[in-house]
């Protein structure tokens, strides 16, 4: 959108002057950076650029960047977003969330932007705990976690925001880590490119809370970050000798390659229409413990909403040409009462 | 055969029959046909929140009231002088409001054992003497409907469904309404099907010509048009009048229209008006719940729309965060809110007022609001344009307040010349750069406390906003406790500055020494307009005024409640805005309050108001009336 040669924008010039309040080691701050550091690559005007958030320690993500930016309240950013975006498709408007945010009481926003396919990019910070309040479990937290309000143990079964976003039938979907900063950036790029509801799950670490909730992606991550990279066969480990295959049942499974051939490793296609084999992807793994699928999952092209919308707008003119006033107030039955 | 013709000052009419048999659209297009020969009219459309309730059953039993006549008319009647009871149900669920020796016509055919058992009636009422009091008129309205159609290639059930028709035809016919208009409508509507346009018009005349010629019915009537003001006419109801209100408000502020909605009754019409309307560049949003719906307004106010969320009570509950983030925020926002009976889910499709506190204390924490109730449907479309001049000027959600009676009745509505319609495009003022050395989102306008309206978009305007507590000027986050006092005053100061904007009250008190004073808001400004004028006809004196804007209220106020030694406010609620004002003046009003989901007769208010005439000379024992 940038159509002259003003001077390069740099990192700082994203930053906002607000002191960064997050807890020391956060992983939000990684995640804050990076965006940050993208910025500048991605050729929109700052003005034109809004970060719209809900509630939670990630929600506060806005304050941060000096761009137009709305705090709003627990669970309601892809709502506020929607109106933004869909009143404003000049702008390129961000949605910073949680998984509590996100998928607990703002779950319903969340599953009908991503169907409408509003121009968004939604972020949503997973550390598996309820942070800002203090260590509550959340709906990604694992089974049986043990937290203030769980002391027995949560009795329920953790969504998997991946394929909620896949069966929300969202156009973009991808996953990244807070640490993985090249990674991550690159992910955020191809959100923001993107023309629709671009979905990323980024796992993120609160070492207050929850600390260590993706150490084993973060320690070993040759061993468990299954990288998707589309049109490559998908295979993982120090010497890729893992790779995932489909069975005759039509499973995906984790394998060694030796056993299986190269031959039969599924290639990844991240732009197939049909969201199924995205979905058996995001499967392979229901919480990072073991070897589990980062990367783009997903992306197809679909009219966006906004777009949709502006078009009926510029079809109605066009047909009936501009709305006027008096004609509308007038009606077609009228009487006339003489003085 | 020429039948006499006599003259009557005013009439009202019921239609009454299930809700599949067609009564809404009968009671509108006569409403319709009304409005062309020029008498002043009001309408109440009444009908079951089920959309199909069991044929013949008393729930499914859908009527519409009609008030037309030569003079101006405030109410769509205490009582109707005709009903129109097309099966036992309705006339089972109606007669007890036919006026005595009102004008009753049933349909015969539908008197079937069946039906008479549905509506819980042990013998033909026909039969005995309980309609003894009225002037009956059986009329074998679905046979005579079918024989009319006999020449037609249609099935027999779809003849009978224009029986309807037939009845407005016979309608018509008594009342001297010409059929043109109704018969082009009828064909514009069943242009795709024109057996069903033909079977409808043909019974529509059929209806006429049994009048006509019957020997049943000795004279028809004639009702004047009315002396209105002069002007360009149209028939409109609430609903439509907000919404072409808010399209005015959008053109004359420049702004484009945005709506967040999800469908509710009875607010769901203005969702569907607006979406009609994308060549006047408006956008409709229908949410996946009413949060989003307000969520989406928001956010499309804060990107610089003329926004706006239409809903009714539950939908506002469930808005009631979203509106504090708005009231924290500052932004301009409109909040619709079409009154139905609660609690709860209550009485969707019957009106009430009852939601004014939910509207002043209906959220956490000190957040004002600005309120503003329509009085009448035309009303509606000036309440909507004072709603965005309070919006834009004070950057603040407004709530307005209408209801189901106003939403779905009609009246006469006097057209107004676009140069006549406020201005608003001098109040949209977008800050254009920013206001210190770095921009500061809470820095106010002194005059009337608005912060800037920063579009995004807009070069060096980059800024945050949210609904934690903000400093003063800067807006920054602010725990401070000083600050939180000062904020939540300036937040209070901004809506109770308001009210310099705002006209004194108008008192009607023709002698000017009236002692009681009747104060009403909202739709009782018809009944209770009307109950003044039965008074004053018995030689009672009575003041009375109507308030537009519910918060703040007008400047004058106290000093008029002053004035009388008794004030009685009715309301369809338990006494709410009494209780506001008995706090805020410490006046002992007094109140008249029913919730029976439909609008107060004049009659009843009449009676209230001569109690409290009464209770000046007998001070002891003054409760209000019950």
């Amino acid at each position: 959108m940038t159509d002259t040669a003003a001077p390069k924008l740099s990192r700082k010039d994203f930053s906002s002057d607000q002191e960064v309040r997050w807890c020391p080691g956060c992983g939000d701050y990684a995640i804050l950076a990076n965006v940050q550091g993208m910025m500048p690559d991605l050729g929109v005007d700052r003005e034109r650029l809004v970060f719209v958030s809900g509630i939670g320690c990630s929600s506060r993500f806005p304050y941060y960047m000096n761009t137009y930016g709305f705090h709003s309240i627990h669970g309601r950013a892809p709502a506020i977003a929607t109106g933004i975006s869909t009143s404003r498709p000049d702008l390129k408007v961000f949605v910073i969330t949680g998984d509590g945010d996100g998928l607990s009481i703002g779950g319903n926003h969340l599953i009908h932007a991503l169907r409408r396919n509003v121009n968004l990019v939604i972020i949503l910070f997973n550390n598996q705990i309820y942070g800002l309040t203090k260590g509550q479990y959340s709906p990604t937290s694992e089974l049986g976690k043990v937290t203030k309000s769980t002391p027995a143990g949560s009795l329920d079964y953790p969504f998997n925001p991946v394929s909620i976003a896949l069966g929300a039938e969202a156009t973009f979907v991808a996953r990244s880590i807070d640490t993985e900063r090249e990674h991550l950036a690159h992910v955020i790029e191809l959100a923001a490119r993107h023309h629709g509801t671009a979905f990323i799950e980024v796992y993120q670490n609160c070492n207050i809370f929850n600390d260590g909730a993706f150490a084993a992606l973060k320690d070993h991550p040759e061993a468990n970050q299954i990288r998707l990279e589309h049109g490559q066969p998908i295979r993982f480990g120090a010497d890729h000798e893992r790779g995932v295959v489909m069975g005759d049942d039509g499973a995906l499974r984790v394998v060694d390659v030796a056993d299986v051939g190269e031959d039969r490793l599924l290639v990844h296609d991240a732009h197939r229409e049909d969201a199924s084999l995205a979905f058996a992807l995001s499967r392979l793994a229901h919480t990072p413990t073991g070897p589990t699928p980062v990367g783009l999952f997903r992306q197809v092209e679909r009219p966006t909403y906004d777009g949709l919308m502006e078009q009926q707008l510029v079809d109605a003119e066009q047909r009936r040409g501009r709305g006027d006033l008096a004609r509308l107030l007038a009606g077609s039955d009228t009487w006339t009462v003489g003085d | 055969m020429s039948k006499t013709v006599e003259t009557l000052e005013s009439v009202t009419i019921r239609f009454a029959g299930d809700s599949g048999d067609g009564m809404q659209l009968t009671g509108n297009r006569f409403t319709s046909v009304t409005a062309q020969v020029g008498n002043d009219l009001a309408t109440l459309p009444d009908f079951p929140a089920e959309i199909r309730a069991p044929a013949g059953s008393l729930p499914g039993v859908s009527g519409f009231q009609l008030h037309f006549a030569d003079h101006d008319i405030l109410t769509p009647g205490d009582q109707p002088d005709v009903l129109v009871a097309m099966n036992p149900a309705a006339l089972k669920t109606n007669l007890g409001d036919l006026a005595r020796g009102g004008t009753l016509i049933v349909n015969g055919d539908a008197f079937t054992r069946g039906n008479l058992k549905k509506a819980a009636y042990s013998q033909d009422p026909r039969g005995d003497d309980s309609l003894g009091g009225y002037r009956v008129f059986d009329v074998p309205i679905t046979s005579l409907t079918v024989g009319a159609l006999s020449e037609q290639e249609l099935s027999n059930k779809d003849k009978q469904r224009a029986k309807n028709m037939f009845a407005l035809g016979l309608m018509s016919w008594m009342f001297s309404r010409p059929l043109e208009k109704t018969v082009a409508w009828i064909e514009d509507k069943f242009r795709s099907a024109p057996d069903i346009a033909t079977a409808n018009v043909t019974a529509l005349k059929a209806g006429f010509a049994f009048g006509e010629t019957t020997e049943m019915f000795a004279h028809s009537y004639e009702v004047a048009p009315a002396h209105l003001p002069a002007g360009t006419y149209r028939q409109i109801t609430g609903n439509l009048a907000l919404s072409y209100g808010l399209v005015a408000a959008a053109e004359r502020s420049g702004l484009p229209l945005f709506l967040g909605g999800y469908p509710i009754t009875p607010a769901s019409d203005i969702l569907h008006e607006l979406s009609r309307h994308k060549h006047f560049g408006v956008r409709t949003f229908q949410a996946e719940d009413e949060i989003a719906g307000i969520g989406a307004a928001l956010g499309a106010a804060f990107a610089g729309n003329l926004a706006v969320t239409t809903t009714s009570g539950p939908g506002i509950a469930l808005k009631g965060e979203s509106i504090g983030l708005a009231v924290s925020v500052e932004l301009p926002l409109l909040i619709v809110n079409v009154q139905r009976g609660g609690p709860s889910t209550g009485l969707p499709t019957k009106t009430e007022q009852s939601d004014l506190l939910q509207g002043m204390f209906g959220r956490n924490g000190e957040a004002p609001l600005p309120i503003v109730a329509a009085a009448n449907p035309g009303d509606c479309f000036d309440v909507a344009l004072e709603a965005a001049r309070i919006a834009l000027t004070y950057r603040t959600p407004v709530l307005l307040l209408s209801d189901g009676y106003l939403a779905n009745g009609a009246e006469p509505w006097r057209i107004p010349r676009i140069a006549d319609l406020p201005d608003l495009s001098d109040l949209v003022q977008f800050a254009p750069s920013p206001n210190g050395d770095v921009f500061q989102p809470y820095k106010r306008d002194p005059d009337t406390l608005a912060r800037p309206w920063a579009r995004p978009g807009t070069v060096g305007l980059e800024h945050r906003i949210g609904g934690l507590e903000k400093a003063d000027v800067t807006g920054n986050i602010s725990y401070d406790p000083e600050n939180h006092h000062h904020m939540t005053e300036l937040r209070q100061a901004k809506i109770d500055g308001i009210a310099a904007s705002i006209p004194p009250v108008a008192v009607d008190d023709p002698d000017g020494d009236a002692r009681v004073l009747v104060l009403g808001w909202g739709s009782t400004y018809g009944p209770i307009h009307a109950a003044a004028r039965r008074v004053r006809n018995a030689g009672g004196k009575v003041a009375r005024a109507h308030l537009r804007h519910l918060n703040p209220l007008p400047t004058d106020l106290g000093e008029v409640l002053a004035r009388y030694d008794r004030v009685l406010v009715p309301e369809m609620n338990m006494g709410q805005l009494r209780l506001l004002l008995r706090a805020r003046y410490l006046v002992d009003v007094q109140g008249y309050n029913r919730v029976h989901g439909l609008p107060f007769t004049s009659r009843e208010l009449a009676e209230a108001i001569t109690g409290q005439l009464a209770a000046l000379t007998a001070p002891a024992t003054d409760e209000a009336s019950p």
